[in-house]
């Protein structure tokens, strides 16, 4: 990966459907996103941001252009040029919105997960587990089940779940639709934390105008087309 | 971290439940194949427990337990006498329904040759053999009656001075077993009714005869007991049990004594395959295929609950293929989960069983190869039905975790 750009696309467009209910979700989406940025996706519901996020989390095949992440052609037009499972494994983490979590493991066992499947050894995996959910301020709900912590909690286990196999690239999903204002604030100034800190490029999805200082860059999508536009606020 | 395991100690109230539920189901198949052996075994118990070498018949019958057969008592002497023969005893066996005290009761008669055979081989779990030629009998607990107690059989009281365990009749009676003589008293009971009229036919036969006319004193006779009568035989037998001299083949002691025309010869194994294919051959391929019926029906309802298990998990399945946890995990994860249904269910089977079997009014017997037979059975039903729900989560998409 020596390349500025943790993620680039080309051209991306994804179309559902064919003829009569065919929808254009996203169109012609070139974008590049550098190492450590941490960048926001607005816009309207229904506008195509979670196409683009899921398309760039290689689960969700464009119809058409390319996706490269640290350089590398990953996707040319649907066509996957690697194994998009064992990629996410170890290049992706995600967050979404709810339901995160994996409700028949604890907190620190939904981390712990991600890292076995790595290949971590169990021992290891559940230091790092342990020392991840207190970095994120998590560390005394470490045996907790997931119903038993607050939503604010939850977004912060999923976090430490996404951070884990010290991915380039996080992707989030609305995070904070479930969050109160300052619960989300909080999640949003993690994120920043994160990418600062672990130069990890994370894209956050969300509707959420308040935390907005907190992104490198914003982008706007309408009707299926993404733009870059104004932060505001530099730090 | 075992997937499986966690799953199930989150939701252990509904897995206990669904396994006591597998155990339940499992232990009627067990109990099912249980009984087919009970059926097969008391079938043969008889036979296998007297373990003499040949049966000797009368004619082109299957009997003494298949039919009946009837044998002239002296055709022990007769048997004796052959080459290769060591011993020969007499056999009575019969079934009588009767009622004590305001309840049926069937008893599977055995009449032991008095005293070559008083019954020591038999295993006995109280009280002592027979030890007198008449009034006493040795009962299996099945038949309820307790040592000491007096049954009255036809005209006579017997004492029950012996008690058994698991000695059957073909039919799944508890058997009994009396002096040969008092066996026949059974069977032969003739009310006193009953005898003075044949007393009085046999004097109208011998006066109307021309020996009864030439000479009158010999109709005179007719009022003797049967047994002091030359003219009219002995009670006859249900067979002959011969045990063949050592060093002897039983086959040629067997085509010695068949080929004699009025009676026929079976071995053991030979009295076994009657028995087998005979009575209890209808018994045996129903619950036979009823077992098998419930094995599939088992099969059918382990595949519906591992489906809905994998179904209440599809988007904890999907969130797994999204953080990239390769298929194997997954497979893994459905696979143990439903071994170990089939494996807990099973054990929950057995021990329901051991509990449970024993009230069962006829044998239901566990064999070894038996129970191994259907530990295979449910191991390969578990991991069959698990192909449903597996199939299922392999369609799965990642981005159905996203729609939570
Ligand atoms: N699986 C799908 N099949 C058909 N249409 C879809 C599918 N997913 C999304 N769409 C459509 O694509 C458009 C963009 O959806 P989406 O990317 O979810 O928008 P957003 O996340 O901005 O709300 C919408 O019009 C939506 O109805
Ligand atoms: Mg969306």
């Amino acid at each position: 990966m020596n390349n500025d750009f943790a993620i680039e696309t080309v051209n991306l467009t994804k179309i559902y459907g064919s003829g009569n209910t065919e929808v254009v979700a996203m169109r012609d989406a070139t974008v590049k996103i550098r190492r450590g940025e941490v960048v926001a996706l607005l816009g309207p519901s229904g506008s195509g941001k979670s196409t683009f996020l899921t398309a760039i989390g290689l689960i969700n095949p464009p119809s058409a252009g390319r996706i490269l992440i640290g350089g590398e052609l990953v996707m040319n037009g649907p066509k996957a040029l690697k194994d998009s499972r064992a990629f996410r494994r170890q290049h992706i983490g995600f967050v979404f919105q709810k339901s995160n979590l994996i409700p028949f493991l604890s907190a620190i066992e939904n981390v712990q997960i991600a890292l076995e499947i790595n290949n971590w050894a169990v021992a290891a995996s559940r230091r790092r587990a342990m020392s991840l959910l207190e970095y994120l301020g998590v560390g005394d709900r470490a045996d907790h089940s997931p119903t038993k912590l607050s939503g604010g909690q939850q977004q912060r286990v999923a976090v430490a779940r996404a951070m884990a196999n010290r991915p380039s690239i996080i992707l989030a999903d609305e995070p904070t639709a479930a969050l109160d204002g300052r619960r989300g604030r909080q999640v949003m100034e993690l994120f920043g934390k994160v990418a600062h800190e672990h130069g990890t490029s994370v894209v956050v999805v969300t509707h959420d105008h308040r935390a907005l200082d907190v992104f490198d860059a914003v982008y706007e999508m309408e009707d299926g087309i993404i733009r870059r536009g104004e932060t505001g606020t530099f730090r | 971290m075992n997937l499986a395991i966690k799953d199930i100690r989150h939701n252990i109230g509904r897995f206990a439940l669904t396994t006591v539920g597998v155990g339940m189901l499992l232990m009627v198949v067990m109990g099912m194949g249980g009984i087919y052996r009970g059926i097969i075994e008391d079938a043969t118990l008889l036979v296998d427990e007297i373990g003499t070498d040949l049966w000797i018949v009368q004619r082109n019958t299957r009997g003494p337990f298949a039919e009946v057969s009837r044998v002239p008592a002296n055709l022990v002497h007769r048997a004796l006498a052959a080459p290769g023969v060591e011993s020969a005893r007499e056999f009575v066996y019969h079934t009588i329904q009767r009622e004590r005290e305001g309840k049926l009761i069937r008893i599977a008669v055995v009449g032991l040759s008095w005293p070559t055979d008083k019954g020591e081989a038999l295993p006995l779990v109280a009280g002592r053999p027979l030890a007198q030629n008449h009034f006493e009998m040795i009962a299996d607990d099945r038949l309820g009656l307790k040592l000491g107690e007096q049954i009255r059989l036809g005209k006579e009281r017997y004492t029950v001075v012996g008690i058994t365990e698991n000695m059957i009749g073909s039919s799944g009676d508890g058997l009994a077993f009396f002096t040969v003589s008092d066996a026949l008293d059974i069977q032969f009971d003739v009310p006193g009714e009953a005898v003075r009229l044949e007393r009085q036919a046999r004097y109208a036969r011998g006066t109307l005869s021309e020996l009864g006319r030439k000479q009158p004193a010999l109709t005179e006779t007719a009022f003797l007991k049967a047994s002091e009568i030359p003219a009219i035989g002995p009670r006859q037998i249900s067979a002959v049990m011969i045990t063949v001299l050592p060093g002897t083949s039983v086959r040629t002691v067997a085509s010695t004594l068949g080929g004699w025309s009025d009676v026929s010869v079976y071995t053991t194994t030979g009295q076994r395959e009657l028995l087998l294919k005979g009575p209890v051959e209808k018994v045996r391929r129903q619950i036979g295929l009823f077992r098998v019926l419930l094995t599939i029906i088992a099969g059918i309802i382990m595949a519906l609950i591992l489906y809905t298990l994998t179904l209440d998990k599809l988007h904890d399945i999907a969130l797994l293929k999204l953080i990239g946890a390769p298929n194997r995990r997954i497979l893994g994860m459905i696979l143990q989960q439903a071994v170990l249904l089939g494996v807990v269910g099973f054990g929950i089977a057995f021990l329901l069983g051991l509990k449970v079997f024993p009230r069962f009014p006829r044998r239901v017997i566990l064999t070894n190869d038996d129970l191994l037979q259907l530990a295979a059975i449910v191991l390969m039903i578990s991991v069959l039905s698990s192909v449903l729900g597996i199939w299922k989560a392999m369609r799965v998409e990642p981005n159905e975790a996203l729609a939570g």
